[in-house]
């Protein structure tokens, strides 16, 4: 396990120094000039020239590469070339709205999915199956965008329920959570409804109906745990999907997290805030591979790490 | 040429299995009806795509809603949303074909080298998958786009360098798998050159894969184009797309709301006619599902 764990670590650590690779080259190469978005349009020639110079910019790839790397080592993720201020700390304080989001739209995609994918493989091929899983089919055909403008108008415009935009309260949640779980709820509700449907085909369900139990105790005590928890377990890659989706939900919601932080510093050309919400984007993703991975064994023992 | 004739029942079998599933003849016929759509656009349209009516305008400026000679109302320029939406159509298809097709090519020689050659280039090539893996591709596919000037191609293009990393997964896994079977070490035992061994077997039973994954990806492809135009990053105006639709007249669109309603529609039914056909030729042209039902 330990050996296990330091490998995959190692293998990480090697995929995000890949991740800064390829981001840094990719904005090094490509037609992009930072210089010009901070100089601003009547800059004359020696502006330009000098503020390249303040930032580095005129320096080779990779020197300046290697100099992004070594302030990672001290965990400095630059300063960002527009704002006065370290990328760190702007993406630190605009972490937790993020956070918020996410677990919003992770409780509003199991809630949603789980219960459709119960009920779907309760009643398989009747009627109530197949409007779930076309309604699961939609949840994963939906652009995020269309959603979340549609909730808005819905409850937000025309019902007055929820408000339009904004962050600070619970109902201010409930709009972006639902808009940003909708795919995932989709996804979930298949997942479910296959995983309920092998368990109650297993001989140990047969032999509980066998021995007389309900039908309500043999689902409830015996199927339900040993259906949800495989489904559960993939939480830990959502990450990665959310990570993309939350540039689209919170420009909607007008949210103030990483994502509306990514979206205005990509406009802006401000690289130093692109690399930083590429890089935490990054490892939110290998962690959270890495966590799918690790609990699976401990729910089925029949799946060795390797 | 008794065995090349071998394939053809079989296909039938899948496509008459296919025909039997309600959920996929409703995915066909609504890609059917878009691609009609598409291709009839100037002929079916009830005005030109960027004509900007008088009368598509209220006397205060404002879009008319859905109702008399715009069935599906005005845009804020006074254009018909209904004539933009079915050449939008196009703009959609060719996305989903161009830029899904370039993944598939991407994700089919990166997944069929690795698996098949192994060795260093083997590992080059997964691990450098691994990383791609790593990335959140929406948030790279919109830093892409907005950093090159957007156009049709350019967004089919950063779209396909998102989207082939999962068809190079599968496809290199299931070429490990095949390359280690009996029939195609026999070819190679027999001196069989490594361009007859992958074209003749080892790339036809990767083909139900492929089909799989290239009805899928055209629901995700169509969906990223969409979201990318909505961020006003992807197909630029006056080119009609369904989402740069909805980026156009966003400001406005709590006082008209069909302007986020019947573009978001549309591209909501082509996601989901792509996502339903895909996942039935998954049950019908997968080897595992056959013969079981």
């Amino acid at each position: 396990m330990a050996g296990y764990l330091l490998r995959r670590l190692i293998q990480a650590v090697l995929i995000l120094l890949g991740v800064t690779f390829v981001t840094f080259f990719l904005l090094y190469v490509l037609p992009a000039d930072p210089v010009r978005q901070i100089a601003g349009r009547s800059a004359t020639p020696e502006t330009v020239e000098s503020i390249r110079k303040q930032l580095g910019l005129d320096q080779p790839f990779w020197i300046q590469y290697g100099r992004y790397l070594w302030g990672l080592l001290h965990l400095d993720l630059g300063r960002s070339y527009l704002q006065r201020s370290e990328v760190a700390e702007l993406i630190w304080a605009r972490l937790p709205p993020s956070l918020l989001l996410m677990a919003g739209a992770i409780v509003c995609e199991l809630v949603l999915g789980l219960t459709m994918g119960i009920v779907a493989a309760l009643r398989p091929g009747t009627a109530t199956d197949n409007g779930l899983m076309i309604a699961s089919f939609v949840g994963v055909s939906a652009p995020q965008f269309v959603v979340g403008l549609l909730l808005l108008y819905l409850f937000g415009v025309k019902l007055h329920w929820l408000p339009i935009s904004g962050y600070g309260t619970f109902s201010h949640l409930i709009l972006p959570s639902l808009t940003l779980g909708i795919l995932g709820a989709g996804w979930y509700s298949r997942m479910m409804r296959s995983s309920m449907v092998e368990v109650l085909r297993q001989d140990f369900i047969r032999t509980a109906r066998a021995k007389g139990l309900t039908r309500r105790r043999v689902i409830l005590r015996h199927a339900l745990p040993n259906a949800i928890l495989p489904v559960v377990a993939m939480i830990g890659i959502d990450i990665g999907i959310f990570m993309g989706g939350i540039v689209v939900v919170e420009s909607v919601f007008g949210w103030p997290g990483i994502g509306q932080l990514a979206w205005q510093a990509i406009q802006r050309v401000d690289i130093p805030i692109i690399m930083g919400v590429t890089l935490v984007s990054a490892v939110a993703i290998v962690l959270g591979n890495l966590l799918a991975d690790l609990v699976a064994p401990f729910i089925d023992p029949r799946i060795r790490l390797r | 040429m008794a065995d090349a004739a071998l394939p053809e029942p079989r296909r039938r079998g899948a496509l008459g299995r296919l025909a039997r599933r309600p959920l996929a003849l409703l995915g066909l016929l609504i890609i059917g009806l878009t691609v009609a759509a598409a291709l009839a656009a100037p002929w079916i349209a009830p005005f030109g795509r960027d004509e900007q009516l008088f009368e598509g305008l209220t006397l205060e400026g404002a879009p008319m809603p859905p109702g008399g000679a715009f069935p599906l109302g005005t845009d804020l320029l006074g254009r018909d949303l209904l004539t933009r939406i079915l050449y939008g159509a196009r703009t959609s298809l060719v996305i989903g074909v161009v830029a899904n097709g370039i993944a598939l090519f991407i994700g089919t020689l990166v997944g069929v080298t690795a698996g098949y050659f192994r060795g260093w280039i083997g590992s080059i090539l997964m691990r450098f998958t691994d990383l791609m893996m790593a990335f959140p591709a929406l948030l790279l596919a919109i830093a892409l786009a907005a950093i090159f000037s957007p156009s049709l191609w350019i967004v089919a293009m950063v779209i396909a360098l998102v989207n082939w990393v999962q068809v190079a997964r599968v496809l290199y896994t299931e070429t490990t798998s095949l390359a280690e079977r009996d029939f195609v070490q026999a070819e190679r035992a027999i001196g069989a050159g490594t361009g007859r061994i992958l074209g003749l077997h080892i790339l036809p039973h990767l083909l139900p894969t492929i089909i799989v994954y290239g009805t899928l990806g055209i629901s995700t492809t169509v969906l990223l184009e969409a979201t990318l135009s909505f961020l006003g990053i992807g197909v630029q105006p006056p080119q009609p797309s369904w989402g740069n639709i909805i980026f156009e007249n966003q400001t406005y669109f709590q006082a008209a709301p069909w302007l986020v309603f019947f573009p978001g529609m549309a591209n909501l039914l082509l996601a989901l006619a792509f996502n339903l056909v895909g996942d039935a030729l998954r049950d019908v042209l997968d080897p595992t599902q056959r013969g079981r039902g």
